[in-house]
């Protein structure tokens, strides 16, 4: 064996180091990334940041306008401090929009690849099954499972999860089955490989980053179909602070006070957005041509 | 890494690689689920010997079934009926798992980039080989470096790069390397300098003979090139529609080519000797449809020595002949009107 000796080995930087490099020049993927920055440190330290109790109720106070006394951005039907709730509720609306899509990359990125990497009547199997829950559209498959398991967050989130798995394995499957094509994947069963250790060292590196993408995207999604299951009763139950629950409570003051109905679907509407700038951003931030 | 692989079983007299009856065909989807279906004849009953030692050519035009002819010698793809024995041990039998089988024989790829993982740096790629078969982390990465130099990129520059800093030369260096580190005793090299420019191309070309000496390596090398194959190979292998049609010592070959189809190739290979310029195309038409190959010689239709007979008898081929060819013409009483005259002629040899 020819010595190793100490002078450095000329590194280059990784796939990912540059992959964060080229997404710190894009200014709206950044300025997204600070946005969810905030949001999150908003819901991690929610309780110590809310000027007021958010549970407080108050019958003489009720819907009070943005920047009244004691109410920076008003209060809602009961009289309780609406920027207290809003930052409140960021805890119980991001854990909705996060979760299930966590659960459903996990899972579902599984189906795909064991799908993507196995082919044939596996293949078949799972994606036919996956088809069936495609032939419904995702708002109706959450409520329809939701109000099945009846409501609370536990079914919330299981009926998003199953929402979210069909798409994620789709994509995953479809990145396995053109990863498994190409030349080194065969030159790793040349060398005698078997197929756990190909897919753990070959398939999964260039599987999860597509992948992990594409789940970025859909926290958006979810974090609206979350809250459209508490506006229907079947998510969060009052008097706990969610955007969208709040945003349902509020929706009979839209002709006495429409600035406070509107603020708890402003929040969601940032949130989703800045979550798919994000994801835009790092998808063509992983565009590398190599 | 001084230590050669010292599996040999049988000596130097018993081939390495004996391929029997080859066969794959590929089944085309069907139009309608009662049509009967439709096969490609990839590979059509191929069979071989390739000795210790040697570099066995393999030549033939696209489509002929040379990739494939590759892949299943690796298993990569299943093949359909045939038998191939490595050094005296049927391949996926008791004696030679294919685990085992795919440590002494490795493959390099045409595209130089595609076969590399564009996520591992050079030197993971190299040591995953071995690490598979066994060998620790530290000690898998080690072998990798040393593999790098002896394949002319010094490691301290190129084992923590990635594929796509490299230049096509380079990563095929890599990808020779990443098939010498599990100790291989036979490579398989499909197509491999064929991507890379003429200057490249060389300087690969005497890496490989630099490592065969020094691994003690038998090449299959498949080629398109008829040049590289001729300076490369001690035998050439030629194949057309999925058959082997003639098989023979290089210089044999090029110099007195017994298969008119042979015969055409060479004919169609470019030259600078001006008084030699190729005026007409020497074959015309593409190769028949290997969905539906023709009956007889499959080289019949385009043969300009053809007779009825050849659309009637599929010629047989004699691997043991020192020359061996799949013709008619060179096979006694089989009422080809030149059958006797060749068959003289291959006793001479």
């Amino acid at each position: 064996m020819s010595a190793v000796a100490a002078p450095a080995f000329e590194r280059s930087p990784g796939y990912w180091s540059t992959v964060l490099r080229r997404l710190l020049r894009d200014k709206v993927a950044v300025a997204a990334g600070i946005v969810v920055l905030l949001l999150v440190l908003m819901a991690i330290f929610g309780p110590y940041l809310t000027p007021a109790d958010p549970y407080a109720s108050s019958m003489l106070k009720r819907l009070q306008p943005i920047g009244a006394e004691g109410y920076p951005l008003g209060s809602d039907e009961l009289g309780r401090d609406l920027l207290s709730r809003l930052i409140l509720g960021a805890r119980l609306s991001l854990f909705m929009g996060i979760t299930p899509v966590l659960f459903a990359f996990v899972l579902g990125t599984a189906l795909g690849v064991l799908a993507g990497y196995a082919g044939g009547a596996v293949n078949a199997t799972i994606m036919r099954t996956i088809d069936v829950f495609y032939a419904f559209p995702s708002v109706l498959l959450a409520i329809a499972l939701s109000g099945a398991l009846g409501a609370g967050i536990g079914n919330a989130l299981l009926s998003l999860t199953i929402v979210f798995i069909p798409p994620i394995a789709r994509v995953a499957e479809s990145v396995t089955a053109q990863v498994r094509g190409r030349d080194y994947v065969e030159a790793a069963r040349a060398s005698g490989a078997g197929a756990f250790t190909i897919v753990r060292v070959h398939v999964l590196g260039n599987v999860l980053g597509p992948v992990f993408v594409y789940a970025t995207s859909l926290i958006a999604v979810s974090m609206i179909l979350a809250s459209g299951l508490s506006f229907l009763g079947l998510g969060v139950k009052p008097p706990e602070p969610e955007w969208g629950l709040m945003l349902n409570t509020l929706r009979t003051a839209i002709y006495t006070q429409p600035w406070i109905a509107a603020l708890p679907g402003a929040m969601i509407f940032i949130t989703s957005i800045s979550f798919n700038m994000l994801a835009d951003g790092l998808r063509s931030a992983m565009e590398v041509k190599q | 890494m001084s230590a050669l692989p010292a599996d040999d079983v049988g000596g130097p007299a018993q081939p390495l690689l004996t391929v029997r009856g080859l066969l794959r065909h590929f089944p085309l989807k069907r139009n309608l689920p009662w049509q009967p279906r439709a096969v490609v004849r990839a590979v059509d009953g191929v069979d071989f010997v390739v000795r210790k030692g040697e570099t066995l050519g393999v030549v033939g035009e696209s489509g002929c079934g040379k990739s494939t002819t590759a892949r299943l010698l690796m298993h990569l793809i299943a093949p359909d009926a045939g038998e191939i024995v490595f050094d005296g041990r049927v391949v996926g039998g008791n004696d030679l798992p294919l685990r085992e089988f795919r440590r002494q024989v490795q493959m390099v790829f045409q595209d130089s980039y595609a076969s590399l993982n564009p996520r591992l740096t050079v030197e993971d790629s190299i040591a995953f080989g071995p690490q598979v078969h066994g060998l620790a982390h530290r000690a898998a990465v080690e072998r990798a470096r040393d593999l790098l130099a002896r394949v002319g990129l010094e490691p301290r520059r190129f084992a923590e790069r990635y594929p796509h800093e490299l230049s096509g030369g380079q990563r095929q260096r890599v990808n020779i390397a990443r098939a010498l580190a599990v100790q291989p005793r036979l490579l398989i090299l499909d197509e491999a300098v064929s991507a890379l420019d003429k200057s490249v191309e060389a300087q690969v070309l005497n890496l490989l003979l630099d490592l065969k000496e020094q691994f003690d390596l038998t090449y299959v090398f498949i080629s398109h090139d008829l040049h590289v194959v001729r300076t490369l190979s001690d035998r050439v292998l030629v194949m057309y529609l999925g058959r082997v049609a003639e098989l023979g010592a290089t210089e044999a070959l090029f110099t007195a080519p017994l298969h008119p189809y042979t015969g055409a190739l060479l004919a169609s290979m470019p030259t600078l000797d001006p008084d030699r310029r190729t005026t007409e195309a020497p074959l015309a038409g593409d190769p028949p449809n290997p969905i539906d190959p023709p009956p007889g010689c499959r080289f019949h239709t385009r043969c300009p020595l053809a007779e009825p007979v050849c659309a009637q008898r599929v010629p047989a081929i004699d691997l043991a002949a020192p020359h061996a060819v799949a013709c008619l013409m060179h096979e006694p009483g089989s009422r080809h009107s030149r059958a006797g005259t060749s068959s003289e002629k291959r006793t001479e040899e």
